[in-house]
């Protein structure tokens, strides 16, 4: 039985999980604030393993969570 | 050093503002109306001869030695029971009122069973004290009288004994097991002559209800009731005040010494917290600090099948320094990392993030804190701007209504539990939402109003259905909301709660609650007078943690609940320092004070004073360190006081990263589950064994004494500077107060603390600052800390983690009275005589289902993994819920818990799994090897092997 690691699956449950708070609040843009959590709470290497998996066309991001890991990746472009 | 005596008033302090001036003995005397005439007497300095009497307890009025004269009154009334009045003069001695006094002393004791009346030649005598203060001298009637009521000595309980024969029914015990504990377990039974104390109906202390709180035994004047510590090892000669090392609730004690030996430790009715009163952790299991397994030497390894060889403190630390270089050159700086402990002080909490921020360069910093409370951090800090407890412990005797979530505070927080209970016998109500039908749904004297179990998982659901009611009923307090909360939050959130789907009769059906019990606690919360909510890990230990959290803070804001005494919003801290460690900067994004590791401003600070760079960007956290470490990115983690391998979730996840990594160096007292996969060991220190601070679930911090040397060599703030200086970053401190002076230096809430300060007030609660120079007892009084309270909405999202047909049953998980925690320390004393296994609490309905017998064997299984424990059939739990603790390693509890957590803050989803239980006859693969793997990693070289 594998362990689980911060393999790139596991990230995006999480980030998808994050994002079924943000979806339900008011007057919000839901791919910043989940971005913004993303950059408080995470540590590089996570962000880093979340944005090359979407780069080389990862799967399984609900679609805000998709825009916000995408924002994440145009801002290490910057 | 000498014993701190305290002085015993008599009767409690009378709350009245109103003063009242009379004179007693010639002396003019003004106290508050309502105190008893031997309370003023004391506050005069004049010390009235008492036997029944005692501060901690009511008046009884039964002795009949505190007699005194009242010009123009009759007769000799008891100074206990009599209220002063305006004007009054009273006499406390005369010829008439001794000769009465050295009467009924003479009786008592004649009818005790002491060889002499010297009170030196007897151990803990407030009877012998009280015969010499009344001038008794000779006893007339021999002290060879046998009692007519000798039942024989009760030694059952394992702290302390029961001799019948010394009894003199004064009751105070009796008083003090009901009006203090509040556990009803003592009688007086027999009449006259015959009468006498005892436990149950007739049972033992330990058949009886007792919870060995030692209320009974403080109060007991005669040593009928006596500590077997002081007979075995006579009186104490001196005592040094200090903080409890177990739970939240943060009890002051006197560790009371005979030379350099631990004798007892007494409440200390000075603590602001318990005001005198403890429980059996903190009064009586502080054994384990000589348990024979206690490590004291440094010890390492290379590989984790290897035996530990005994090595120097200065071999150990350069080794572990060197390793850590090694690795950091190797697979970089973020490579390592730290966690600190809620049982350590804030000092050596505060350093340890220190070390890892400055020392190894990096935020890979974490606390067992991630695993309990994180989301109360998350989720208040949203809503009210900051992390703590609302109140004081103190504010309860001002509540009307108690809402109790997912906590257990008789067996986890016992002593506030007692506060509780006095104050709903004063006739508060309580509701209780908890799966379980915990101690306060039902105990002596108390019912609460409403037990909602709902099941496991849904806390936000209800809780929002809650609000359903009150919003639309129209039981909100519009104006607090108006003016202290922001107002287009507050209707956002009012409009979404007022949905048809979140009513009480929309989401019954999730919660397994009636709607209409709902609806009554609705209606009971916000409109029975002040309304406090106190909640535990029940509330944070799932997936939508941090969202229940905001949905408990909604209900006070919109209540108007906030902000003076006898309400508010309190997390029950399940360690004694869970608030310390979180204050101090334990967690991976920030700072101490709950600031952001990424706000420039603040950095800066910390970077002059610390004289490094420090990283802007947030570390891991443990479950992402352990993560990090099976992909291969983290490798070397040091541990102060915390065992990851039993207290987190799916253990057979954190055995994989943590076999992962290259260096674990474990800093603890025993060779725990963790040190298993250890390279390091290095032995820490007790409480008793160095100063510092605790602070409790109050934002209480207080004082931790030293009373005898670290048995290790050295305590642990003085290991983890010894490391830093060994890895090139120099930390150097004479004392625990220069590492709080630098804390108070850096941090706003801080900045007022010191340890002088703390002496000279016994504690203070933060923030602590020019503004509140003595501290905040109450927090958001007149606006909130962020400026306005913030309304957040809860959309309750059941948990992934849901029943089906493999895993039918929801698991949670909990903690006993007796055993805290991992049961580290409380395993390594006598509290295993109430409990020495988990056991499994299961529904006679699913137990009969399955075919399992009470006590019988049972396999535990998730989709994580499984153990096997004995079953209780109960109905404390409800059809569809097992429950069980996490006390023990043999059982593992965690095998089975999974991984998932709260989607803010990855507080781990403890108290919902999805189970199967079938009967089982043996162990567990798993336990199988686990428990040989653990023999094996345990070995120590004998020194010869090691040469
Ligand atoms: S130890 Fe506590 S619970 Fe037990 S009888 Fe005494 S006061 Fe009651
Ligand atoms: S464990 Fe808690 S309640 Fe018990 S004595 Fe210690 S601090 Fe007090
Ligand atoms: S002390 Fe007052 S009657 Fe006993």
């Amino acid at each position: 039985m594998g362990h689980s690691s911060n393999a790139p699956n596991k990230l995006v449950a999480m980030a998808n999980q994050i994002g079924t708070f943000f979806a339900t609040q008011p007057k919000i843009n839901v791919p910043e604030a989940v971005a913004d959590h993303l950059r408080k709470f995470w540590d590089p290497r996570m962000r880093n393993q979340i944005t090359s998996y979407l780069k080389s066309g990862g799967t399984g991001f609900d679609p805000p969570i998709r825009e916000a890991v995408q924002l994440l990746v145009t801002q290490d472009n910057q | 050093m000498s014993l701190v005596n305290e002085i015993d008033y008599g009767t409690p302090a009378s709350p009245s503002t109103e003063m009242v001036t009379l004179t007693i003995d010639g002396r003019a005397v003004t106290v508050p109306a309502g105190t008893s005439i031997m309370r003023a007497a004391m506050d005069a300095g004049v010390e009235i001869p008492k036997l029944c009497a005692t501060d901690m307890l009511d008046a009884f009025g039964s002795c009949r030695l505190c007699l005194i004269e009242i010009e123009g009154r009759a007769g000799t009334p008891a100074s206990c029971t009599t209220p002063v009045a305006e004007g009054l003069v009273v006499a406390t001695t005369s010829e008439r009122l001794d000769r009465l006094r050295k009467g009924v002393m003479e009786l008592y004791v004649s009818d005790h069973p002491v060889a002499s009346l010297d009170p030196c030649q007897q151990d803990d005598l407030e009877l012998l004290d009280v015969a010499a203060q009344v001038g008794l001298t000779e006893n007339r009637y021999g002290f060879d009288s046998t009692r007519h009521r000798n039942t024989g000595l009760d030694v059952s309980n394992p702290y302390f004994m029961y001799d019948p024969e010394k009894c003199i029914v004064c009751s105070r015990c009796v008083r003090a097991c009901n009006d203090v504990q509040g556990t009803f377990a003592l009688t007086i039974t027999g009449r006259g002559f015959d009468s006498v104390m005892a436990a149950g109906s007739d049972q033992s202390f330990l058949e009886s209800d007792c919870v060995s709180c030692g209320a009974c035994v403080q109060a007991c004047p005669t040593g009928s009731l006596i500590e077997k510590a002081v007979v075995e090892q006579g009186k104490p000669d001196h005592s040094v005040i200090t903080t409890c090392a177990y739970c939240g609730v943060g009890c002051s004690f006197k560790a009371e010494m005979k030379g350099d030996q631990l004798v007892r430790m007494v409440p200390y009715k000075g603590g602001a917290a318990n005001h005198g009163h403890s429980c059996v952790k903190g009064r009586f299991a502080w054994g384990y600090a000589n348990h024979k397994e206690r490590i004291l030497n440094p010890m390492i390894r290379k590989s984790t099948s290897d035996p530990w060889q005994e090595v120097s403190w200065d071999e150990a630390i350069t080794y572990t320094a060197s390793e850590f270089k090694r690795i950091q050159a190797k697979y970089g700086v973020r490579a390592i990392g730290g966690l600190t402990s809620s049982r350590c002080t804030d000092e050596e909490t505060f350093l340890v993030q220190k070390l890892v921020r400055a020392g190894f360069g990096n935020n890979n910093v974490d606390t067992c804190a991630r695993v309990c409370h994180s989301p109360t951090g998350y989720g208040l800090g949203l809503t009210f701007g900051t992390s703590a407890g609302t109140q004081d412990f103190d504010s309860v005797e001002q509540t009307d209504v108690m809402l109790l979530v997912g906590a257990n505070p008789s067996d986890a927080h016992p002593v506030f539990a007692s506060r509780m209970k006095q104050r709903l016998r004063q006739g508060a109500k309580i509701i209780v939402i908890d799966p379980r039908k915990t101690q306060l749904v039902r105990t002596p004297h108390i019912e609460a109003a409403y037990h909602l179990p709902t099941l496991p998982g849904t806390n936000v659901a209800i809780l929002t259905a809650l609000a359903h009611v009150i919003v639309t009923e129209g039981l909100c307090d519009e104006e607090f909301v108006r003016t202290r909360c922001d107002w287009d939050a507050f209707q956002d959130w009012a409009a979404f709660v007022a949905e048809p789907r979140n009513s009480p009769e929309a989401l019954a059906e999730a919660i397994g609650v009636p709607a209409a019990d709902i609806r009554g606690a609705a209606r009971l919360y916000a409109t029975g007078g002040n309304g406090a909510i106190y909640y535990g890990l029940g509330v944070t230990e799932h997936s939508q943690g941090s969202t229940a959290v905001m949905a408990i803070a909604n209900l006070a804001m919109a209540t108007g609940n906030i902000g003076k005494p006898g309400v508010g919003v309190n997390p029950l801290r399940g360690q004694n320092n869970v608030q310390g460690s979180c204050d101090m900067g334990s967690f991976p994004h920030e700072f101490s004070g709950y600031r952001h590791v990424s706000n420039d401003a603040v950095r800066e600070i910390f970077v002059k004073d610390w004289g490094v760079p420090l990283e802007k960007e947030p570390g891991l956290r443990i479950n992402n360190m352990l993560d990090a470490a099976v992909d291969g990115s983290f490798k070397g983690l040091y541990v102060q006081g915390e065992d990851i391998m039993q207290s987190d979730p799916d253990v057979q996840h954190v055995a994989a990263g943590l076999q992962a990594m290259e260096c674990v160096v474990m800093q603890d007292l025993f060779l725990n589950e963790t040190a298993n996969y250890a390279h390091v060991f290095l032995p820490g220190s007790t409480f008793l064994e160095k100063d510092g601070t605790f602070i409790n679930a109050e934002r209480r911090i207080q004082l931790v004494r030293k009373v005898m040397e670290p048995r290790n060599g050295m305590a642990d703030w003085e290991i983890t500077c010894a490391l830093s200086n060994a890895l090139g970053y120099p930390m150097h401190y004479n004392h625990p107060s220069e590492i709080m002076d630098e804390i108070a230096r850096l941090t706003p809430t801080f900045a007022g603390v010191s340890f002088e300060k703390l002496d000279e007030l016994g504690s203070i609660q933060w923030p602590c600052n020019e503004t509140a120079p003595t501290g905040t007892p109450v927090m958001h009084i007149g606006s909130f800390v962020r400026g306005k309270g913030n309304f957040v909405i809860t959309e309750y999202l059941p948990t992934a983690e849901r029943v089906g047909p493999r895993y039918p049953l929801l698991l949670t998980t909990g903690r006993i009275l007796s055993q805290y925690n991992v049961g580290a320390q409380t395993r390594r004393t006598d509290n295993v005589v109430w409990h020495d296994e988990d056991l499994l609490e299961i529904h006679p309905h699913d137990a009969e289902e399955r075919g399992i017998a009470d006590g019988s064997w049972v396999k535990l299984a998730s989709r994580a993994g499984e153990t096997t424990l004995r079953a209780q059939i109960t109905d404390r739990v409800a059809p569809g819920v097992v429950y069980t603790t996490f006390h023990h390693p043999d059982t593992q509890a965690n095998v089975v818990t999974t991984d998932y957590s709260d989607w803010a803050t990855n507080c781990p989803e403890y108290k919902c799994t999805a189970v199967q239980v079938s009967p089982s006859n043996g162990r567990t693969d798993w336990q199988e090897d686990y428990s040989a793997f653990s023999k094996q990693s345990r070995r120590i070289a004998t020194s010869e092997a090691a040469e």
